[in-house]
């Protein structure tokens, strides 16, 4: 063979690469394109200005996709449930804070470069942490990963030198040293560099999911005797899983601190720890993109439902107790049910049952989120002296007819869905049965 | 010396109060095999339902009624959501105890506010029992002491005397065989579950007015029981009584004891100044630490003994 055809074959193999890399990651680079234009969507040509809220949504959907697919690293891929990680996003938070402030004061570190800082600081506390925590596994796990949640919390709110008490550390971002010589002063240049990191940080752990590491997490979260019969040390995967795990955390972190410019308790505390596990359950735990979904699923609840209401937390609840009771693999898991049925080319079956929940589930949702919003008016609601409006209709939640509205679409609705959840339980099994048998028969 | 006394006889009263909590709550573990985190929450509704109780009714009527609601709630928590979810694995179980403490929280915010609600000591007890070197213990305290002895007593004398439980007891080691002598097993786990939200509800019926009565009140109190439940030991209530009494004593010390780090090293001849390394973790009083305690407890026992103190399996 002559160099040339070898050369061409090579060059063959090469756009076959890269053409198979187009086809089967397009999902990451088209959300990739989208979050790099989506700003411009909500650009006020007139005043030359981006919007505020929606700029800082989009950071906070940026860093909080690094934290749930970090978190994910322990839950979904390692199985290890954890009640602590926002301790590792806090403490990256601070230390880069710390950074950003000495950078300021001559410290030559380009701004683009401290999510590695708040990653590395992320890394260091996890190993010292996980080394303790990783000692053990399933319900012992989960405790420990309690208590160095709620240890964290009591030293930052105890100790001023590192975590500042109460009030927290805040910081400038402005700190004059850049590699691309920006100043980051607008909130759209900080924006920018999160979605640089997060492409970054999702590409590493998707990666991280096809290392020998990332494998034998998997194995020895189903099966750990066998993976240790094969000769693997489970806690030694365990405990990498969790190092690699915090750093991811610490990136996301930092970026948090360069996005507000202040760190306090909150980071490091509970509240965090349990929207971590919110939106990865939500999203789904056994797609890789699964935390993705969750996450930007939450942040807009949190920041678009909480200017319309007091109680999204209800709702992000309900949500929650709704997919741990019925559909336990997540949204992702649930829209992966649907694959064979689609290749099967079996979707048309399923549509007419599926508008016939449509229907009665918005009645039942109408009614649940009337009788939420009519008990929070009346205490918190009261008190903050708000008045419950409906576009131009004021309700008065202390009358009888808006709590006979909500309780006739509970309770109508109710029996409506129950009826129609009936008749989609034959068609989905009638469905999966004759998709068995055809399976059976090839 | 007296200091000594009083706190020993306030962290007595915390201990037990935690003990009416914890045994609740290590009884479920024993049947569910996954740590209940809406137990906390139970206690909760406890003192609420009791504030909202006695406005109408009156402390004493509200002392049985708030219990029994929190029992009934237990109830049907375990026969129409918990049996489902079960199906789904031990973590999807844990979780739904999560959210539902969760929902609980923000119910109780919607319900009753986001202040705490000015839910009082009954007056009789309103007063001074008895003086111990000039300081007073309240007669609220004895009477907690009084409940909490009492339910003891009564739920030792149901789980090793009485026939439901001998059943109980076996169901918790072995439901299948239990199951197939004839016994209705997940009738026992209802009856598990609601006796559990029973004395978590009292406890919140007595610890309400003690303590403070106010939305938070699940989210502090909640992890202080893991640790005592993880403390004793899973599944044991010998365990679980030692380990209440241990870190009520703990808790009510951590606070009196006005020492630090630097203390100790002065007696070693060693003084600290503000230029000393880790000077501010040296110069903390214990006071301030005592939050701390808790949690090194438990992440301790749990890397020392993962059994705990008196446990008959890994957590």
């Amino acid at each position: 063979m002559s160099d040339g055809a070898v050369e061409t074959a090579a060059r063959v193999v090469a756009a076959q690469r890269t053409g198979s890399l187009f086809r089967r990651q397009w999902p990451w680079l088209a959300a990739l394109a989208f979050a790099v234009v989506v700003p411009w969507f909500a650009f006020d040509w007139s005043t030359g200005r981006h919007s505020g809220f929606g700029v800082s949504m989009l950071s906070q959907i940026g860093i909080m996709i690094i934290f749930a697919l970090s978190y994910n690293m322990l839950m979904g891929q390692a199985g290890l449930l954890s009640f602590g990680h926002a301790v590792f996003l806090g403490l990256g938070g601070y230390v880069t804070a710390h950074v950003v402030t000495a950078s300021r004061n001559g410290f030559p570190l380009p701004l683009e470069l401290t999510p590695l800082v708040g990653g590395l600081s992320g890394l260091g506390f996890a190993i010292v942490l996980g080394y303790f925590a990783t000692k053990q596994r399933a319900t012992a796990f989960a405790m420990i990963t309690l208590g160095i949640g709620e240890l964290v919390t009591s030293c930052a709110l105890m100790f001023r030198i590192f975590f500042g008490g109460e009030g927290g550390v805040s910081t400038n971002r402005m700190t004059g040293h850049s590699l691309l010589g920006l100043a980051y002063g607008a909130p759209i240049q900080v924006y920018y560099l999160i979605v640089a990191w997060t492409a970054f940080s999702v590409a590493a752990m998707l990666l991280l999911t096809r290392t020998p590491l990332g494998r034998m997490a998997n194995a020895c979260r189903d099966n750990f005797e066998r993976a240790q019969f094969v000769g693997y040390d489970p806690r030694m995967v365990r405990f990498f899983q969790f190092a690699l795990s915090g750093a991811f955390a610490g990136i996301a972190g930092a970026l948090y601190t360069l996005t507000y410019e202040i760190v306090t308790f909150d980071t490091v505390a509970g509240p965090l720890s349990a929207n971590a596990l919110l939106m990865t359950y939500i999203g789904g735990v056994g797609v890789f993109g699964g935390p993705v979904v969750g996450a930007v699923l939450i942040v807009l609840l949190q920041s678009w439902v909480s200017l319309l209401s007091n109680s999204w937390l209800v709702y992000a609840g309900v949500l929650f107790i709704l997919m741990v009771t019925f559909a336990p693999m997540g949204l992702t898991g649930l829209v992966m049910m649907h694959q064979p049925i689609w290749r099967a080319r079996r979707m048309g079956l399923l549509v007419g049952p599926y508008l016939r929940l449509l229907v009665p589930g918005l009645l039942v949702m109408m009614g649940f989120v009337l009788v939420v919003e009519l008990c929070s008016f009346l205490t918190i609601g009261a008190a903050q002296g708000k008045s419950l409006t409906l576009g131009k209709l004021t309700i008065d939640p202390r009358s009888a007819t808006p709590w006979l509205v909500a309780s006739a679409l509970l309770v109508g609705g109710g029996a409506w869905l129950r009826s129609a959840v009936g008749v989609f339980a034959v068609a989905w099994h009638a469905v999966t049965e004759h998709l068995k048998a055809a399976g059976a028969g090839s | 010396m007296e200091v000594v006394l009083v706190s020993l006889l306030n962290g007595l009263v915390y201990g037990m109060l935690l003990f009416m909590l914890a045994s609740g709550l290590t009884l479920i573990f024993s049947m569910m095999g996954v740590l209940n985190f809406a137990h906390a929450s139970m206690y909760m509704l406890g003192a609420y339902f009791a504030y909202s109780v006695s406005r109408l009714i009156g402390f004493w009527p509200a002392l049985v009624i708030a219990p029994i609601l929190c029992g009934a709630l237990g109830a049907l928590i375990e026969m129409y959501a918990l049996r489902r979810v079960h199906r789904n694995g031990h973590i999807a179980e844990l979780l739904f105890t999560v959210g539902l403490a969760f929902i609980i929280e923000k119910g109780v915010q919607m319900a009753w506010g986001l202040l705490p609600v000015p839910y009082r000591v009954p007056p009789v007890l309103d007063r001074a029992l008895f003086h111990i070197y000039g300081s007073n213990f309240h007669a609220y305290r004895g009477f907690m002491l009084l409940i909490s002895v009492l339910m003891f007593v009564a739920i030792w004398l149901l789980l090793t005397r009485t026939r439901i439980g001998l059943v109980i007891q076996a169901a918790l080691t072995h439901p299948e065989m239990v199951g197939a002598l004839g016994h209705n097993v997940p009738r026992v786990f209802t009856i598990v579950f609601a006796g559990g939200s029973v004395l978590a509800g009292l406890a919140g019926v007595i610890g309400g007015n003690y303590l403070v009565t106010e939305p938070s009140m699940a989210a502090t109190m909640g992890p202080i029981v893991f640790v005592v439940v993880v403390f004793g030991g899973l599944g044991s209530l010998a365990g679980c009584f030692v380990a209440s009494l241990i870190m009520g004593l703990v808790q009510t010390f951590a606070v009196v004891l006005e020492v630090s780090f630097a203390d100790l090293l002065a007696h070693l001849g060693i003084q600290v100044t503000s230029s000393t390394p880790l000077a501010e973790v040296l110069t903390i009083p214990l006071p301030r630490v005592g939050a701390l305690l808790p949690y090194l407890m438990l992440i301790l026992v749990l890397l020392i003994k993962p059994r705990g103190l008196m446990g008959t399996r890994d957590t």
